[in-house]
């Protein structure tokens, strides 16, 4: 793997290699060949939901998707969550491997890991250093939104 | 008449979670001490196939039975009921420590008499399902004490119904005086000759069905408070419901349903419609808006911000089903007006989780975004 940007997550040290593109959602994507693109979580996303213990997904390959459409959901020791797709296009495949095992995503978030193929023209993907500005303008709100949970 | 035997039906959560599988194998330890007792352990109650061999073997059975299981107490009550296993909802006392306070807001929202319900009409069999949650705790313990409660419970009312002859022993059973009191290890072990009554020692062995069914998705029926309307019938356009030979409402074809639709049960007059794996937990059959553990992600995640009511929100997921089964979008065609309460009840999104219990990984993390804000 090649270089990596580092975000700081309290005192956890999250890393974001800079071979590959990132979404809003705090999702990783390699583009495949042009507008075919693998997704998987980042680090950002692991360390939000620790051990993966449980994902499904509500819709097979060769459908159509919207951006930020559902899609699935995922169980982890802390918390759970929609899936929600990070582009439009049309989905191709999903992970057999994380169905079987999701502590895959634990334990190799940036390979083998991976959630998703998806053909779409990503314009929405963000560069590694655009999305290290999207942690730091939206790390405050992610902190409100954790904490007014924790908190209820 | 039906048999006095207990049977204890650990089923056991699709999740990897080790701590649900501790809970699992505890209930399976306590049950395996008790007298007159059957315990079998099977897969996720949810995902059974009617055809397959835990539906069958439950089926045949004809006493009181327990349910663990990682659903709501009212879905699994129901799931069972649509597959021929049925019975009186047995009153369960372990339940979430949340829900106590907001208990009778229930009652207040359902304005029809009990005698349009589909089970006063067509009432269900005199024996007790008793079904347990087991989200309501986060370790096994509560759950065998609630086990030997039940357990308890089915044996004095079995034992109430024996002839004259034995009630003496029953009232020593029940009320031991000093020189007849007998040795209660806390599992129903007792020093009483019971097998003339027919009643067992405890079981040799755990019978465990190794069934692998796929992960299903389909709505559950909550007939004690479904009224018949057919709202879901005309709603549902994927041919899901069907009606039985008395014309009742049934989920007729579970299978058509499409994955991750919650639709029909929004626009359930009656809120009788469940789907038992859904994260909303008033939709997945939580009586009242029940805690949840779990911080939800979905904002952070990418969810998209709405704020529509539950008509709004039906339309749009039934037409997303249609899209994506190359079909045209309808809006709200076919759906009728909902009393006002409703609408509102069910436009809830994800309710707020409780404060995890104990300071651990992910609260210090918190803490270190609290930190950061200096």
């Amino acid at each position: 793997m090649s270089q990596s940007l580092v975000f700081m997550m309290g005192e956890f040290k999250a890393e974001f290699p800079n071979d590959r593109l990132y979404a809003k959602n705090h999702m990783w994507a390699i583009k495949q060949e042009e507008n075919l693109y693998r997704f998987g979580f980042s680090a950002y996303a692991v360390r939000l939901l620790q051990d993966v213990y449980f994902i499904e997904f509500s819709v097979e390959p060769g459908a159509k998707i919207q951006l930020r459409q559902e899609f699935g959901t995922i169980e982890s020791k802390k918390a759970e969550s929609g899936l929600y797709s990070p582009v439009a296009g049309e989905l191709l495949s999903l992970n057999p491997l994380i169905l079987e095992d999701p502590s895959v995503i634990n334990v190799d978030k940036y390979d083998e890991g991976w959630l998703m193929e998806v053909r779409g023209e990503g314009n929405e993907l963000l560069t590694p250093e655009a999305y290290m500005q999207h942690l730091e303008s939206a790390w405050e709100v992610a902190q409100r939104t954790i904490k007014g949970q924790a908190n209820a | 008449m039906p048999s006095n035997q207990l049977t204890v039906v650990v089923s056991q959560g699709q999740s990897r979670n080790p701590e649900k599988r501790a809970i699992e194998e505890g209930i399976v330890q306590a049950a395996s001490q008790l007298i007159n007792t059957k315990v079998l352990v099977v897969p996720h109650l949810y995902d059974l196939g009617p055809k397959g061999e835990t539906l069958q073997s439950l089926r045949s059975i004809d006493g009181p039975m327990v349910i663990f299981s990682w659903l709501f107490e009212r879905a699994a009550h129901w799931v069972l009921d649509r597959n021929g296993v049925r019975g009186q909802v047995g009153v369960v006392e372990l339940v979430d420590e949340d829900e106590d306070d907001e208990s009778d807001d229930e009652d207040e929202s359902v304005d029809q008499s009990e005698e349009d319900r589909v089970a006063s009409q067509f009432p269900r069999p005199d024996r007790n399902i008793y079904c347990v949650d087991m989200r309501v705790r986060t370790e096994a313990e509560p759950f065998a004490s609630e086990l030997i409660r039940i357990h308890a419970e089915c044996l004095t009312s079995f034992l109430h119904g024996a002839s004259e002859l034995d009630k003496e022993s029953i009232g020593r059973f029940e009320q031991p005086t000093n020189t007849t009191a007998l040795a209660n290890d806390g599992t129903g072990r007792l020093a009483l000759d019971l097998t003339r009554l027919g009643v067992a020692d405890a079981p040799e062995q755990v019978i465990t069905i190794a069934e692998h069914p796929n992960r299903r998705w389909y709505p559950v029926i909550d007939f004690s408070r479904c009224t018949n309307c057919m709202e879901c019938i005309d709603f549902c356009l994927f041919g899901v419901y069907g009606v039985d030979g008395a014309d009742t409402i049934l989920v007729e074809q579970p299978d058509n349903c499409r994955k991750g639709c919650p639709a029909c049960s929004r626009v359930c007059p009656a809120n009788a419609i469940m789907f038992p794996q859904h994260k909303t937990p008033a939709i997945a059959g939580a009586d009242v808006d029940a805690g949840n553990m779990k911080i939800d992600l979905s904002k952070l995640f990418g969810a998209p911000d709405r704020d529509e009511d539950a008509v709004a929100a039906a339309a749009r997921e039934r037409d997303e089903q249609l899209i994506l089964a190359g079909r045209n979008a309808i809006g709200t065609a076919g759906i009728s007006l909902l009393p006002v309460d409703r609408i509102e009840e069910s436009s809830k999104g994800s309710v707020m989780p409780s404060q995890p219990k104990s300071k651990d990984e992910f609260d210090q993390l918190l803490d270190q975004l609290d930190a950061l804000d200096l």
